[in-house]
């Protein structure tokens, strides 16, 4: 079978999240009630969920998801797992069958924490060296694939209609604060379960409805950084690039708004000078990671949400509020399936953030 | 709605039983877009009149390319979704009553479409014949190289705020916004008319674009008279305000509009 990166076919997608802004957790099952509205913007390839605050027990732990095509590739990522960290739990993942998920590899969960000698050798903080070892099994260890490598949070995704993913990996089962979904119409890749959204690195998730166009000169820009992409999937990119600002630059989401999807040189002309000065120089210093052509993105973290539009808005993209929960979407009706009485619905303007930190948590600006 | 099945060989042809000209109310709910049309197109069919549709959440291309030889009336309560009255033609008229989604009427040749609430983006994209009403806002790219041919003329009236690039590439028909716009209003426009309320001119536009305060509204007239018979709004109110009208610039060929930046 090929995979992403081996073979490129010249997007349509669907995105939907909702977060509860008291940090209140709910089921997972409005999320699949939610992108099962938009299943004519997938064609089966792909679907995928992130989930946050669903690992309360074990939650100084980074939480690996991962892939295996092989009990021997199994093999030989747990005995690379085990020189580098302490694994506190490892099970298979709990799936039901489904009728529209066929060819699952097989997916273990491992709770670790970077042992501490290696960790001190290493000089790195706790969270590079977590990266590193991620990227490592990812291009040197053939059929290991880490999915998911945050702490309190997981990523769930397979090739299928979103709907049928999300009853594959019983997300109705599991509780969190915040959940984003993905539905893919693969444009440019074949659709391996690698290749669904969302992508994470860390506690970082993307679920992105779009194409970029500079999908090659990000690539190239953030692989000076010690980033791989492997899956020449421009959502990858995106991915990486939000690590790099948020966790390398320590930018904040806002500021990583105005970077990726920049004001017009024109429309900053137009600013008052304290945010023409800003404005200038985020797109002078970052210009590599501006991101040009359609998209509206979902960015999970812990703590929080940010949506964001490309600056011509060449998506669509719904907010909505009702009490404590946020809901956001490509379509309307997505959010209205799950919850018909709102108390506001807006489109953000393209470029405009939607940035959510739940109560004690999130950034801190 | 009853669904009658037959069987010729190994095909199946499926029936909807609609009562002749008469009115008929459906429930949109657990129906797909497929379903949802299929009977729609049934009763406009046998000539029903006024045909109500309950429960709608998000099935796409309702009355896509429909046509009605006498004056027909589609009632929607819900949220419509992506497509609504795409290549809408004559005689059909379709009432939203809630929230609509993208492309509303995208290459509508006739046919009227009133949403008592906000439209997503690209709102009458490419429209080329019939009118749009709406009562509050609209996303970006309304009216996207709408045209006109004859009598042909595609009108937009736009109660609440709109995004940007409204008009963008417009090559004929009458757009009219009574609230807000957003940047790059009429880029590339080329042919047609953008009617703004506003007391001053929009910023960001481009070269091809010249603005200048709408001496008389004759033409508007009587569609704000129309919109405002839909939305229960003061016709004489809006029409006392200051509107400017955009037009194509002819001095100005293209520029490398996009590459500049």
């Amino acid at each position: 079978m090929q995979r992403e990166g081996q073979v490129r076919i010249p997007a349509g997608c669907a995105i939907s999240g909702i977060i509860d802004k008291s940090g209140n957790r709910m089921s997972g099952e409005a999320i699949i009630d939610s992108i099962a509205v938009m299943r004519e913007r997938s064609n089966g390839l792909g679907g995928g969920f992130a989930a946050y605050g669903i690992y309360p027990e074990y939650k100084d732990y980074y939480a690996f998801h991962i892939f295996y095509d092989s009990s021997t590739s199994k093999k030989e990522c747990e005995e690379y797992l085990e020189r580098h960290f302490d694994i506190i739990n490892l099970s298979k993942i709990p799936t039901r069958k489904v009728k529209g998920i066929t060819d699952s590899p097989l997916i273990w969960r491992y709770f670790v924490i970077p042992l501490p000698t290696k960790l001190s050798d290493s000089q790195l903080d706790e969270r590079e060296y977590t990266a590193r070892c991620v990227f490592r099994i990812n291009t040197k260890i053939e059929g290991a694939y880490v999915f998911s490598s945050g702490k309190d949070m997981g990523v769930f995704k397979a090739v299928g209609f979103p709907e049928d993913v999300g009853r594959f990996y019983r997300l109705d089962e599991y509780e969190g604060y915040c959940f984003t979904a993905h539905g893919r119409y693969p444009t440019n890749t074949p659709g391996w379960w690698g290749g669904a959204h969302p992508f994470a690195l860390l506690d970082y998730s993307v679920v992105h409805n779009g194409e970029i166009s500079s999908y090659d000169a990000n690539r190239r820009a953030i692989e000076m950084y010690g980033y791989k992409c492997t899956l020449q999937t421009d959502t990858e990119v995106i991915a990486y690039i939000i690590d790099y600002l948020h966790r390398k630059k320590a930018l904040t989401f806002s500021e990583i708004a105005s970077i990726i999807a920049a004001p017009f040189w024109q429309t900053i002309k137009g600013m008052s000078s304290e945010e023409r000065e800003l404005h200038e120089y985020l797109r002078i210093m970052f210009a590599e990671q501006l991101i040009t052509g359609p998209f509206s993105i979902l960015v999970g973290f812990n703590g929080g949400l940010m949506a964001l539009n490309d600056r011509l808005k060449l998506r669509s993209m719904v907010v909505a509020e009702k009490g404590e929960r946020v809901y956001i979407a490509s379509e309307e009706a997505a959010i209205r399936m799950v919850e018909s009485s709102l108390d506001k619905i807006y489109a953000p303007k393209g470029g405009e953030p939607v940035i959510i930190n739940i109560a004690g948590g999130g950034e801190l600006d | 709605m009853k669904v009658k099945s037959y069987k010729w060989g190994r095909h199946t042809f499926k029936v909807h039983l609609c009562r002749k000209g008469t009115s008929e109310n459906m429930k949109a709910k657990g129906l797909d877009f497929k379903q949802l049309n299929e009977q729609i197109r049934a009763c406009v069919r046998v000539g029903n009149k006024n045909i109500k549709i309950d429960d709608c959440c998000g099935q796409r291309f309702i009355c896509s390319g429909f046509s009605a030889e006498t004056p027909t009336q589609i009632t929607i309560n819900g949220t419509p979704g992506n497509a609504l009255g795409a290549y809408l033609d004559g005689g059909c008229t379709i009432t939203v009553n809630g929230n609509a989604q993208d492309a509303v009427g995208d290459t509508m040749n006739d046919g009227k479409i009133i949403i008592h609430g906000n439209a997503g983006d690209a709102l009458g994209y490419s429209m080329r014949g019939g009118s749009i009403f709406v009562k509050g806002d609209a996303g970006y790219r309304a009216g996207v190289h709408a045209k006109e041919y004859k009598d042909k003329k595609p009108v937009i009236v736009i109660g609440g705020k709109v995004g940007s690039f409204l008009g963008e590439y417009l090559a004929g028909g009458l757009l009219i916004a009574l609230g807000s716009v957003g940047g790059f209003t009429g880029t590339g426009m080329h042919g047609g008319k953008i009617y703004i309320r506003t007391s001053e001119p929009p910023k960001n536009l481009s070269a091809q674009v010249i603005a200048t305060i709408a001496e008389n509204l004759d033409e508007i007239r009587p569609y704000i008279v129309e919109f405002a018979k839909h939305f229960g709004a003061n016709a004489q109110e809006i029409l006392k305000a200051q509107f400017y009208v955009l037009k194509p610039n002819a001095k100005n060929p293209y520029k490398q509009l996009y590459v500049m930046n």
